[in-house]
């Protein structure tokens, strides 16, 4: 039996019944925080219908979600929270890595139960609803954008407005955009998504047959990719602003902790050499983005180093990225268990809950982010009313967050329990 | 990467400003301001760390200061050639400098050409004008097209050191700060290489875009402004000639930095 089997096999155990025996003998050891996550994931997705949910992971995808949207604003003093500015890793990774591991949870479960085909089905439903998000969004920014382009002449930005000149040929223009490759500015971790949705069928697929073979795999494409280059090219000119090529290291790497990586990680993560590694590597990054903010240390920087280390590449997700990403989850999985009673706290329930209908919240960031810029274009651009418009994008992301839930909840009440035995996923969802 | 130094480094300047600025925000939206007191900026964006050993040297031996502005259409204001800022600045050096000295500033506009497409003209255009500086404004047709960012680095390199060859002293100048087209032009990879490659070699950058950010954040000027009159690209303008000015000096160590605007 290997270790696929192993791990697959307790999960469809689990599904059978609702309190699992084997779920039951893992419980113990969840005293040890570190394992918190893998261990009881496994029996959250064996209760059909009221399935605990992993909060800790709606918590940090909610989080990313506002960091998100505060990154996409013109930088004020809020942006000073997002934790780009404390080391070389943003919210991107969180979100992708997190995304993989909700989708393969999700999903794979699904391919476990109803087989490759339905759940590939269900994937590619997925991706659609994210692709017509993604218009969607295409369609608002078109909207900002036309308005501006008649609106604003500015004598001092008469180059600049030479951006509009795809304004004036639709047909390429739009064409582009509903294959993905005309992106505007703000708009690229969508399609990101739905290439890597996209993947999700064949790297489920092949997770089920060997999940460490599937990372390593992972590993060898992405190395590939700095290696040879390799991109999706974009139009009018470059390239995909997050190269899915390299991207996708993270993506299976959730995939691969969902599905029982992460447990068997968790000695590893339990360790206090990882712990200390993570924080030595947190603290050095750290110090190296004080660098840029405060240009007098950075004489202290070795040369060598900067040239070694310079640029951080976010395009392809800079190795340094990556482990900066590991090292933070490494410590949030340890310092917070997944009993920690914070969790059902009020004051997180924003987050969390903006987390738990990510695709949605997500849009509805982008959205918000447009019109952000849009009023502080038209009425007027001080620090107050900026601090006022990321504070109500916030507010108006938590409200309709719980608008979703409450209605999700209405409409699973009243019937639909054949929603319930398919699971749901949407809720779940992969989003 | 050094970009990612300056840019953040007017991030915190800006977060710092910004409690003073809500303060009196009402106030200065709108007032015209007096262009000396809206010009100004910390010393910090006005200098470089490295020279224009040819400036100081013309300078010393009392040759003329012949300088070639070379840019995209930012570097002009439609139908107002004199008050954009290459000659604001020609103004400026002629006030600051010696009298004797002679001060001599044209222009050369490259109108939607990218900085390769530019770069090819300069052996040309060197044997044409034998300018003492140049100064080069680029990225903002290269962002508009988003051209490929190590493309455009590597023109840029490309037109520094054909600028050195012909024997010039070279300043870059990157992008414009507008945020209007935030949402649609991505100017931070352009700016991170313009700054690669001031530092590899060792040539002196203007950040025209921190330093506009520094004035639209600090209330100084409303770059959001919808305006179609030219009264506020002629301040701007003025006040990048002043800039501009007084970072050439500083940069060929003509007189201590101590004075202001």
């Amino acid at each position: 039996m290997t270790i696929a089997d192993q791990v697959t096999g307790s999960t469809i155990a689990g599904t059978a019944k609702p309190v699992d025996v084997s779920s039951a003998d893992i419980t113990p050891a969840d005293s040890r925080p570190a394992e918190a996550r893998p261990r009881t994931s496994a029996p959250a997705i064996t209760l059909p219908a009221i399935g605990e949910r992993e909060l800790r992971l709606d918590l940090f995808r909610g989080l990313a979600l506002w960091l998100i949207f505060i990154d996409h604003l013109p930088p004020s003093l809020l942006t000073w929270f997002t934790i780009r500015n404390y080391g070389f890793s943003d919210a991107t990774e969180i979100f992708i890595f997190i995304s993989g591991y909700t989708a393969a949870f999700v999903y794979g479960r699904a391919m476990l139960e109803s087989g490759v085909v339905i759940a590939t089905a269900r994937i590619l439903r997925r991706v659609w609803q994210i692709y017509v998000a993604h218009v969607f969004l295409f369609t608002i920014f078109l909207a900002e954008i036309s308005y501006v382009a008649t609106r604003f002449e500015n004598p001092l930005y008469t180059e600049e407005m030479g951006i509009l000149d795809f304004l004036k040929q639709p047909d390429i223009t739009i064409v582009q955009a509903l294959l993905l490759r005309f992106r505007p500015v703000n708009m690229d971790v969508l399609p990101l998504y739905i290439v890597l949705m996209l993947a999700l069928p064949l790297i489920l697929w092949s997770m089920k047959w060997r999940p460490d073979v599937t990372l390593g795999l992972s590993v060898v494409l992405y190395a590939v990719t700095w290696e040879y280059d390799l991109y999706l090219s974009a139009y009018p000119n470059g390239f995909w602003a997050f190269n899915p090529f390299a991207w996708q290291l993270l993506f299976v790497f959730g995939a691969w902790c969902a599905l029982g990586g992460a447990r068997r990680m968790s000695h590893i993560l339990a360790s206090p050499v990882t712990m200390w590694i993570s924080i030595a590597y947190l603290a050095a990054a750290f110090c190296v983005t004080l660098t840029w903010y405060l240009p007098q240390l950075s004489h202290f920087m070795p040369k060598r180093l900067e040239q070694w280390m310079y640029p951080i590449d976010k395009t392809d997700l800079d190795v340094l990225r990556f482990t900066h990403f590991l090292a933070l989850a490494a410590l949030t999985v340890r310092f917070l268990p997944r009993e920690w009673p914070g969790l059902k706290s009020r004051w997180l329930r924003p987050l969390i809950l903006c987390g738990q209908h990510s695709l949605e919240i997500f849009c509805l960031g982008v959205f918000l982010a447009f019109a952000g810029h849009f009023i502080l274009a038209e009425v007027s651009g001080g620090p107050a009313m900026h601090a006022l418009i990321s504070l109500s994008g916030i507010l108006i992301m938590w409200g309709v967050a719980w608008v979703i839930s409450w209605y999700k909840r209405v409409a699973d009440k009243s019937g639909a329990k054949t929603k319930n035995a398919v699971g749901n996923a949407d809720l779940a969802g992969g989003g | 990467m050094k970009a990612k130094v300056l840019l953040s480094l007017i991030l915190l300047c800006g977060s710092f400003a910004a409690p003073v600025a809500r303060a009196d925000d009402a106030a200065p939206a709108a007032s015209p301001a007096p262009a000396p007191a809206a010009c100004e900026l910390p010393s910090y964006l006005l200098a470089s760390e490295s020279q224009l050993p040819k400036v100081a040297d013309a300078i010393k031996a009392g040759k003329p200061l012949e300088i070639l502005v070379v840019g995209s259409r930012s570097t002009t204001i439609p139908s107002s050639e004199g008050s954009s800022y290459p000659a604001r600045m020609e103004a400026i050096l002629k006030e600051k400098l010696p009298a004797s000295e002679v001060v001599h500033v044209s222009v050369e506009i490259q109108s939607k050409k990218t900085a390769e497409e530019t770069a090819s003209i300069f052996v040309k255009l060197m044997e044409a004008k034998t300018p003492t500086l140049v100064i080069w404004q680029t990225g903002t047709v290269d962002a508009i097209r988003s051209i490929d960012p190590d493309e455009f680095r590597s023109a840029v390199t490309e037109g520094v050191v054909a600028l050195q060859k012909a024997g010039a002293d070279v300043v870059l100048m990157n992008l414009q700060y507008s945020p209007r087209t935030e949402t649609m032009i991505s100017a931070q990879p352009f700016l991170d290489n313009m700054r690669v490659v001031a530092q590899e070699h060792d040539i002196p950058l203007f950040d025209r875009f921190a330093i506009m950010r520094q004035w639209n954040d600090q209330g100084q000027f409303d770059l959001f402004s919808p305006s179609r009159g030219p009264e506020l690209a002629k301040q701007v303008h003025d006040c990048l000639g002043r800039a501009l000015a007084r970072f050439v000096i500083d940069a060929a160590h003509l007189e201590p930095a101590q004075q202001q605007n």
